[in-house]
């Protein structure tokens, strides 16, 4: 079995999983469809490592291998083909996203069990991932579109899944927008892909566009701007980032799977994709990369000051993807795709945590009213540390390696790219930060009052309520149902967030600088006509890196332990001194406002200009003009219809007898 | 014989059932006129063909026919209807098209 059919195997078995649900919803009895749907992913899972095993056995110049079933689109000069393509880049996505999904898929069976949309959850979750794997498997433009904009409803379908929630709503048509946004940008990069080379096949493409473009030309310059406009707004960057906050009203398990493990990180994967490109158009890599600085400053201010829980790890998610676009951006392309795996364990396991603590809560987000779930929620509360570590890059965690290896690459290529060094260091110290006013506020302190009663063994139930607006729902929307699903009395719960505490733990191991280099070892066959990834720091600067990542993270939980640990209250202080800065991240840089006044309201006015004027004055005026002009010439023709058939007779005779002459003189 | 006086006869005939047409004013008599005109068209059809030495003509001439007992058919109808309506059998009567 070569690899090829091993990566369409992968393909089949979350699509087959995803109609099983979809059809059978009727006939699957209880936790059925969880199972079904975590099986294939699981199927998927094991045949992207029958994938990588084959794939190994290949000399490293022969792992670029296509496969095509038949084809789109076969016309004068257009040749689009249902065609994948298998290499080292894209055999690494799939091993995370049908992990990681499987994990994930596997926690939902349990805390999503008492909702009234099962079936229909892990229907759209089997989706998502079959179009995610369609996504990184694609060999062309056009499959990659169609990967691309799947996952784009497989988000909307799931962020709106408590249908009956407005709130829920109105967050996914908002990431749909959005998303079309991004969408309309891919799709004319690939239009101006076909022009300017004449292919929509990546492997092509890549080969053809050195001979094609000189470096920094226009035209590679506008694709790459293109490409970004895409890769922007799928994974959150500036100014594209407001939806997935937003994003948050899906199932926490949909959080930790789309909205931070695998779907925003396909921005990610999308410029390393098509690094050749951005190499030749080193303006848009450095745009990119100064975007990715600061997305992720921006994204960590705000994260020191949002109190929902979900929207703190949300903000985090936007922070940490602005790592990895500086990571693949500036060229550090393994470090990059170190960082999207790692983030992917550590803040899916978080996400994890948080649902476990959101149930104990009975469905409420707000971390003012949590505190001290160490005695009632005990392997939760460990895991919720564990997650933090990472998340705050404390040295020996996976977090550690791979952040602080994309800022010594940064280190590394030295002049203007000190900057991302600089900004990413700062922005460290605010993770290590927040990662821990989200653990301590958690964990520590005085138990909350559904923490005492945990303790003594009741779980806390409360009247259903939005979390956001604090209205009353009726049960089976909001909050997963009447029942609610710990991690301590679940076990599908407790495995997956064991399996991703242990990953987020030893993850790192598998790139230690001057120990080992899996991922780039294995990686490079992607990426080997490109100058920039021989460029490595030695290995004494990179370790001397980690020193530096690891003395600021510390820097950052000891922050946070005497804030809120030894003196609690003293932010409080801080927050009435600084008022003026507090409102200011609190509002989210008030980028919302600003779109609403740039983008929503012009837009709206244009229409009430297009509604008022344009439509009563031009359209309309041009409709009954064309209507007054035919009466009127009606009127005028109507005096011939007399009634009197004799008359027609004579017209017709006298006109026949005309025509007769006419052509008699002129014959003659 | 030329076949001009076949011409001039079909000519005569035609112009009898034309100005039949444009004159009279019972429906009964119109259609008698527009037979008229359509048979000044076959004399004239068969003349030529019989000029000419082949059967073309005649064959149009057949096709006239089942043309014109086809139209008596609906016209005798039309005509009958009015009769049994009670309508005026006079065709400047019957202005209902009027525009």
């Amino acid at each position: 079995v070569s690899a090829t059919t091993y990566a369409w195997l992968v393909l089949a078995f979350p699509l087959a999983g995803s109609l099983i649900c979809a059809f059978g919803f009727r006939l699957l009895p209880g936790r059925t469809p969880g199972w079904i749907a975590t099986g294939a992913i699981a199927l998927a899972f094991l045949n992207s490592i029958g994938a990588l095993v084959m794939l190994l056995d290949e000399p490293s110049d022969a792992q670029q291998l296509t496969s095509s079933l038949w084809d789109y689109a076969s016309a004068a000069g257009l040749d689009i083909q249902l065609g994948i393509l298998v290499d080292p880049l894209s055999v690494f996505m799939c091993l995370v996203v049908s992990g990681v999904s499987m994990l994930i898929h596997l926690y939902s069976v349990s805390y999503l069990t008492s909702d009234e949309g099962y079936a229909r959850y892990f229907s759209y979750l089997n989706f998502f991932v079959f179009s995610m794997l369609l996504l990184v498997l694609a060999g062309n433009f056009v499959l990659l579109i169609v990967g691309w904009a799947f996952v784009g409803f497989a988000s909307y379908a799931l962020i709106s899944f408590w249908y009956r929630r407005h709130t829920a709503t109105t967050a996914g048509m908002k990431a749909f927008v959005i998303n079309v946004v991004g969408d309309v940008g891919l799709v004319l990069a690939a239009l101006f892909v076909f022009r300017e080379l004449g292919t929509f096949d990546f492997v092509e493409a890549f080969d053809a566009a050195p001979e094609t473009f000189t470096t920094n030309e226009g035209v590679i310059v506008a694709i790459c701007l293109l490409i970004l406009v895409g890769a922007f707004a799928k994974s959150a960057q500036l100014p594209l980032h407001t939806w997935l906050p937003d994003a948050m009203e899906g199932p926490t398990p949909v959080s930790a799977l789309i909205h931070a493990a695998t779907m925003v990180t396909a921005g990610v994967y999308l410029i390393a994709r098509t690094h050749p490109l951005f190499e030749l158009a080193p303006t848009a890599a450095d745009i990119a990369a100064l975007i990715g600085l600061a997305t992720l400053i921006f994204a960590a201010t705000v994260a020191l000051v949002v109190t929902d829980l979900k929207r703190i790890i949300a903000y985090s998610t936007i922070s940490q993807i602005g790592y990895m676009v500086v990571g693949v951006s500036i060229g550090a392309y393994a470090a990059g795709l170190f960082h999207l795996m790692t983030h992917a364990f550590f803040k899916a396991l978080l996400f994890m945590a948080a649902g476990s603590v959101i149930g104990a809560m009975a469905g409420r987000q707000d971390i003012d009213r949590m505190s001290g779930w160490r005695r009632a929620l005990p392997f939760t509360s460990l895991l919720l540390i564990i997650g933090a570590l990472a998340l705050a890059a404390a040295p020996g965690m996976s977090g550690w390696f791979s952040k602080d290896e994309i800022l010594d690459f940064a280190t590394e290529r030295g002049g203007f790219y000190l900057i991302f060094t600089v900004g990413g260091y700062l922005a460290a110290f605010l993770t290590a930060f927040y990662a821990f006013r989200i653990g301590f506020r958690v964990v520590s302190g005085e138990p909350c009052e559904e923490a005492r009663e945990l303790e003594a063994g009741h779980l806390a139930h409360a009247e259903p309520e939005n979390p956001l607006t604090g209205e009353r729902e009726d049960t089976g929307v909001g909050f997963p149902g009447p029942e609610h699903h710990i991690a301590e009395r679940d076990r599908p719960m407790w495995i997956a967030m064991a399996i991703l505490g242990f990953l987020s733990i030893v993850a790192g191991l598998v790139q230690i600088p001057g120990v080992d280099a899996v991922i780039e070892h294995f990686l490079e066959p992607t990426f080997e006509d490109s100058p920039l990834y021989a460029l490595h720091p030695s290995t004494g600067e990179a370790w001397m890196g980690l020193g530096i990542g690891g003395l600021i993270s510390i820097a950052g939980i000891a922050l946070a332990y005497w804030c809120y640990v030894a003196n609690p209250g003293v932010t409080l202080r801080w927050r009435d001194r600084a008022g003026a800065l507090y409102g200011f991240l609190a509002h989210k840089w008030y980028w919302d406002e600003l779109l609403d006044a740039v983008v929503y309201r012009p837009v709206l006015a244009a229409g009430r200009f297009a509604n008022d004027v344009l439509e009563r004055f031009v359209v309309n005026g041009l409709v009954s003009g064309t209507v007054g002009v035919v009466r009127g010439v009606g009127a005028v023709v109507r005096g011939a219809q007399s009634g009197f058939v004799r008359a027609y007779a004579l017209l017709l005779v006298a006109g026949f007898a005309g025509l007769g002459l006419y052509f008699l003189i002129v014959s003659s | 014989m030329d076949v001009s006086w076949y011409l001039v006869l079909s000519a005569l005939l035609f112009a009898v059932g034309a100005g039949g047409v444009l004159v009279r004013r019972s429906p009964l008599v119109i259609l008698l006129c527009l037979e008229l005109m359509l048979n000044a068209g076959n004399l004239a059809l068969i003349a030529f063909a019989r000029a000419n030495g082949n059967e073309d003509g005649h064959v149009f001439a057949l096709v006239v026919m089942v043309v014109a007992a086809c139209e008596v058919v609906v016209g005798l109808g039309l005509i009958v209807a009015m009769f049994r309506r009670r309508l005026p059998l006079n065709v400047d009567d019957l202005r209902g098209l009027r525009g």
